[in-house]
């Protein structure tokens, strides 16, 4: 059946080969994504959140089931994706621009080489890295990294944005401050993404849909809406109704855990 | 800064040679136990002639097994970086090639290619400094992070493309590093065939030679060349990092 989803995962398993056998990592994973839709993946630790967007990136081909962008099967990496994780990765001995400009190097693209660097010096500025673009990695804070390595993710505008676990590695303020950059990115910029995440806050401050994994091997096992309000605050994640959600999401994770039946809170 | 950045070294090699006259004069050691630098002036005085010609000898035949040791050793720490089974295998022959002493290798590698003096004598100088360039790229290409070749492949980059591109740069500070090793060691290697070869040439030879003559000052003469081309060649070494791999350098 064809779904009008840009990111579309059908009954995905995959299990990881190991010395004691094969290791199930993710067992009847569901999950869709409408184009220009965001979604975070939340779920226990191990739980199998890197292989989703290693599976998504084309970097691997899952056991059983499907994995589709666009409606074709993605079988091996394709060019129209970006990818960021916790450990930004950027290229020490190439300044902040050349690092953007990367993707343009291997992807085809219609863009010059003029068209290329006012492209990467407008991602720049709006993630507010103006000035910095002939400064070397080194000389860059972890938040500015992490910055440089969205602007990097999203030079080539691909169809799909994967953010593993982005802000992880960084302080309680410096990750708000990049929550609200992601915002204003994605009102200039929209892009179609998926979110991996350890924090609950951060899942239903930027997505408009969360999915709870349970447990390896993992399945979807709970889904959150998060209906679109506008731009949205640090402020709002202090009302009742982010309240709520938080509680509701913690309760999930309390059940893919293992911690409490899923009887409790249904 | 550039003026501080040669007066301070010279001013230590002058330091250096000051005290070691002084200590010469004061233990009144004749010039066969320790020569002076100034017994070292009328030797090069003497042999200048020999030293060039020699000097040059040592220089290019301990440059070219240098340049075999880089490519070869380049190729084989690529071998290894990039395949477990091949790291698993090589190994253990590495090690146990590296642990023999090469002085003992010397003379049977002069005995094998006995008349063939620059030949042999360059392949000692590959033979001990390839080591180092093998293992440190082989461990700069191991330890290379996952991520890396994950934002690249998932763009449809190819392993070449992912090499040259991140592999091949990411290694340079490691490569330079164990180059600099390698340097000294193709030194030793070149300067052991040349004393130990019969009829060598090269300041090794020039050395043997002074042994023989019983002129002493003469040996302590080629030591201080000998420290001198050591010192032209890792300089070159480190000029060619700066322009190289100068980003890994965070003092600056």
């Amino acid at each position: 059946m064809m779904s009008d989803a840009l990111i579309d995962i059908q009954a995905v398993r995959h299990s990881y080969r190991t010395a004691s056998g094969p290791l199930p990592v993710l067992d009847g994973l569901e999950l869709s994504v409408p184009e220009g839709g965001f979604v975070a993946v939340v779920g226990p630790s191990g739980c199998g959140k890197s292989t989703l967007t290693r599976l998504v990136a084309g970097l691997l081909i899952p056991d059983e089931g499907e994995v589709r962008v666009h409606g074709s099967r993605i079988t091996a990496p394709r060019s129209n994706v970006g990818m960021a994780f916790q450990n930004p990765v950027l290229l020490e001995w190439r300044t902040i621009l050349q690092n953007v400009l990367l993707p343009l190097e291997i992807v085809p693209t219609k863009l010059t080489k003029a068209e290329g660097e006012a492209r990467a010096r407008k991602l720049l500025a709006l993630v507010g890295l103006e000035g910095f673009e002939n400064k070397r990695p080194s000389e860059l804070s972890g938040g500015m990294k992490q910055r440089a390595s969205l602007c990097r993710a999203l030079i080539h505008s691909p169809e799909v944005l994967i953010l593993d676990e982005p802000f992880g590695a960084l302080d309680a303020f410096t990750r708000e401050d990049l929550w609200q950059i992601m915002h204003r990115v994605k009102a200039e910029e929209p892009f179609t993404g998926i979110l991996i995440t350890h924090d609950l806050r951060e899942s239903i401050f930027l997505a408009d849909q969360v999915v709870v994994l349970s447990g390896r091997p993992a399945k979807t096992q709970f889904v959150l809406d998060i209906p679109d309000t506008g731009l949205r605050t640090l402020d709002d994640l202090y009302t009742p109704i982010a309240a709520e959600r938080l509680n509701i999401l913690r309760h999930q994770i309390e059940v893919a855990q293992g911690r409490i039946p899923a009887e409790a809170v249904t | 800064m550039k003026l501080r950045q040669i007066l301070v070294p010279l001013v230590a090699v002058i330091v250096f040679l000051i005290a070691w006259e002084a200590l010469v004069w004061s233990m009144g050691w004749p010039n066969y136990k320790m020569a002076s630098p100034s017994d070292l002036l009328p030797a090069y005085e003497r042999y200048w002639g020999l030293f060039l010609t020699m000097g040059w000898q040592t220089l290019w035949r301990t440059v070219v097994g240098l340049v075999l040791a880089v490519i070869f050793g380049t190729a084989l720490g690529m071998v290894m970086g990039f395949s477990r089974t091949m790291r698993d295998a090589l190994y253990p022959l590495l090690v146990g090639f590296n642990a023999v002493p090469k002085a003992t290798v010397v003379p049977i590698v002069a005995l094998m290619f006995v008349g063939w003096h620059d030949f042999n004598t360059v392949l000692i100088a590959f033979i001990i400094s390839f080591f180092p360039i093998a293992v440190s790229v082989s461990i700069g290409l191991s330890t290379l992070e996952p991520e890396y070749r994950d934002i690249l492949r998932s763009l449809g980059a190819s392993q070449a493309t992912i090499f040259w591109k991140i592999a091949l740069p990411k290694t340079l500070p490691e490569f330079f590093g164990a180059l600099k090793v390698s340097v000294t060691l193709a030194f030793i290697g070149t300067n052991l065939m040349e004393i130990v070869s019969p009829h060598g040439r090269g300041l090794g030879a020039l050395f043997d030679s002074g042994k023989t003559n019983s002129d002493y000052p003469l040996m302590f003469a080629v030591l201080i060349a000998l420290a001198f081309l050591g010192i032209v060649l890792y300089y070159l070494v480190v000029a060619l990092e700066k322009t190289f791999a100068g980003w890994a350098d965070r003092t600056v």
